[in-house]
């Protein structure tokens, strides 16, 4: 597969703007990222080459990040903590049940498309656990019921 | 304060993501469009969390005795509180005034001092609170002036390690007039922790000062903060207070009208934990894989790009702003022992009041636990409490009674660590959360040094095998020397400190793992 002239005009454009920085690699991913979702593998020649790297060298930092994604994800995002905090608040009897609401593993997405449900260690909400993320909006104290009604929620979007 | 206007409400209603996260926002709308169809002139200000989180929302009025606080309020609370605000009535929600809740008055805010009361991204109201005291007295002394200050001040790192602060500064400075940088390690990935976020969101100017005053001491002209990509709200905190200390020339090519520059650059991260060590986070600038670096060379001496590099947590390098405005002494008198200081200490998990407790060092766990937590939410006995991050030691409610201090900690075979506390009633099972401990070392693991790489992947194995009962004694026997080889073969913090929340757990808790005590 090749990147249709749109996306690769948007990928060079950021590109281009960005890698004159210190350390553009990672900058630009972000900005790849946002702009499509995630990072087409056909986009990997062309970062490479424009910042003189090794395909491989772009890969490799790619993969070994957890929020930089090679696949479209769904249309919204949910991250749910899985860290001590919130251990110590239910949050393996909440991913039990995230699990069987959404009908979806943890790095998948839902058949309809709506939220790929990624794990996340800390949310910064150690406090109001258990916490999770949906598109950057922050929920604490999510018991299952509370799980429910955000999801509800977002599917309408 | 500022002063409402006329017959005008002044109402505060926190900015701050945790807030956020139980209704905040929903309140914060919904006060704007009752005062707007009552007529009422408000003033209202998105400040920083006070930190007393099972308040949340915590909304604040300002009276002319102080900021009365109400909490926790949610939309359909807004009505009768706008009527009590008008009315000078009560209300069930008033907690009174602000400064005299306990939980906070008992408090020693140093580093956090301006957290909740100021709006975060007013560089007028900064400078009303004693803002860029520091940096302008910083501007009158030498670069080894400045440092020596923050070396006597006794700060030591407190992203975990607690390497004296002002030694870090003194090697960089020693390296000549060569290119060198101030990197802040904004990576906060601990469970358990929200300090930083906390200054990020709440305090971002702060930051922004303490990163100027450690340039200009050790003649770094730029600086990275490297932010968790998992804090959205502390990215738009901090690029508003970049850009407005930018506006009015405190950041940039003249900073403060001193002929010095400093700039100052936000850039984020990618979701590893493994990045919040140094080394890792440096590579990770670079534009490479987290990947730890191995030591020496120093970052002090060879560190971002190769150049002479300070590396500090955001609390360490938000200390320095009042300890050059005070005077070393004033800082330093606060503490025990080589813990000096403060430390904002967070409550976290299954506790009743969770939430930011600043204190000299040296109350105890137990104190932070009950006097300040509450004992748990769940109301059953606390069993455990893992101090310091998912790295940190699980400690039995013997030790409870241990002086929060880092050398107390150590002799106890715990961590202190970023001073986060989570707590965890009687239904925990230890063996469980030791499995966790290996297999998250194995989620996160840079994959450079085998004892991390491979030992924390067997190290589940084995703890699962425990778990079921299968050759419990010759499986116990191997964990624990799993344990010692990682402890002492891996080649940082991360397969490093993995054995210490497994092997307090296999220590205080053997009847989780079904083997006798």
């Amino acid at each position: 597969m090749t990147l249709d002239s749109t996306t690769l005009d948007t990928l060079i454009t950021i590109i281009d703007r960005l890698k004159d920085k210190e350390g553009a690699l990672l900058p630009i991913l972000h900005a790849v990222q946002k702009a499509l979702g995630y990072i087409p593998p056909e986009a990997v020649p062309v970062v490479a080459e424009r910042l003189n790297l090794s395909r491989a060298e772009v890969h490799g930092v790619i993969s070994f990040y957890h929020y930089f994604r090679s696949t479209p994800p769904g249309r919204h995002t949910l991250h749910l903590c899985r860290a001590e905090a919130c251990q110590a608040m239910n949050a393996r009897g909440l991913q039990s049940h995230a699990k069987a609401r959404l009908g979806t593993g943890f790095h998948e997405t839902t058949a309809d498309g709506a939220f790929s449900l990624e794990p996340v260690y800390c949310l910064g909400n150690c406090a109001l656990s258990p916490a999770m993320m949906v598109d950057g909006q922050l929920y604490g104290r999510v018991t299952p019921q509370r799980f429910d009604a955000v999801i509800a929620e977002w599917e309408k979007r | 304060m500022m002063a409402g206007p006329p017959n005008g409400l002044t109402v505060y209603v926190p900015r701050d993501s945790s807030a956020l996260s139980v209704g905040a926002e929903e309140v914060a709308s919904a006060i704007a469009e009752g005062a707007r169809r009552a007529g009422v002139t408000l003033t209202l200000v998105r400040n920083g969390s006070r930190g007393l989180y099972w308040l949340e929302p915590l909304v604040e009025v300002a009276t002319s005795a102080g900021r009365r606080a109400y909490g926790p309020a949610q939309t359909a609370d807004v009505p009768s509180l706008l009527a009590a605000w008008r009315n000078g009535g009560t209300h069930a929600l008033d907690l009174g005034l602000t400064d005299e809740l306990p939980y906070l008055k008992q408090q020693e805010r140093l580093t956090c001092a301006r957290v909740g009361i100021t709006d975060p991204v007013s560089l007028d109201d900064y400078l009303a609170h004693g803002g860029y005291r520091g940096l302008r007295r910083a501007l009158t002394m030498s670069g080894a002036e400045i440092v020596q200050e923050v070396t006597d001040s006794g700060l030591r790192g407190r992203g975990g390690a607690a390497f004296p602060t002002g030694i870090k500064w003194k090697t960089v400075l020693d390296q000549g007039t060569r290119r060198k940088y101030v990197t802040c390690n904004a990576d906060e990935g601990d469970s358990g922790t929200f300090s930083d976020r906390m200054v990020m969101e709440g305090d971002p100017f702060v930051l922004i000062e303490g990163m100027t005053i450690a340039g200009i001491a050790v003649g770094a002209t730029r600086g990275y903060i490297y932010l968790r990509v998992e804090y959205p709200h502390a990215r738009v905190a901090l690029e508003q207070a970049i850009g407005a200390a930018e506006a009015a020339g405190y950041l940039g090519a003249d900073v403060a009208g001193s002929g010095k520059s400093f700039h100052l650059e936000l850039r984020i991260a990618a979701g590893a934990y493994i990045c919040g060590e140094e080394t890792s986070m440096l590579e990770s600038l670079e534009g490479r894989r987290g990947e730890v670096r191995v030591r020496p060379p120093l970052p002090a001496v060879e560190g971002l790009f190769g150049v002479p590099t300070i590396v500090n947590n955001v609390i360490s390098l938000a200390s320095v702003p009042v300890i050059l405005d005070r005077g070393a002494a004033y800082y330093r008198d606060y503490g025990r022992g080589r813990s000096r200081g403060t430390l904002p200490f967070q409550l976290a998990g299954n506790i009743k009041r969770g939430g930011l407790v600043e204190k000299a060092f040296g109350l105890t766990l137990r104190q932070l636990l009950y006097d300040y937590g509450g004992g748990s939410a769940s109301g059953r006995p606390i069993r455990a409490v893992q101090v310091g991050g998912p790295l940190g030691a699980y400690v039995p409610e013997a030790d409870f009674d241990t002086p929060l201090d880092y050398e107390a900690f150590t002799e106890i075979g715990a961590l202190l660590g970023h001073g986060g506390v989570v707590a965890f009633d009687d239904t925990v099972d230890m063996a469980e959360q030791a499995q966790y401990a290996m297999e998250f070392c194995a989620i996160e693991s840079c994959g450079k040094c085998t004892p991390c790489r491979i030992g924390s992947t067997r190290g589940a194995e084995v703890i699962e095998r425990i778990r079921a009962g299968v050759n419990r004694d010759e499986n116990v026997a191997l964990l624990e020397e799993l344990c010692d080889t990682m402890l002492n073969g891996s080649l940082c913090g991360l397969g490093g400190l993995t054995p210490y929340p497994v092997q307090s757990a296999l220590k205080h808790f053997r009847a989780d793992f079904g083997v006798r005590s």
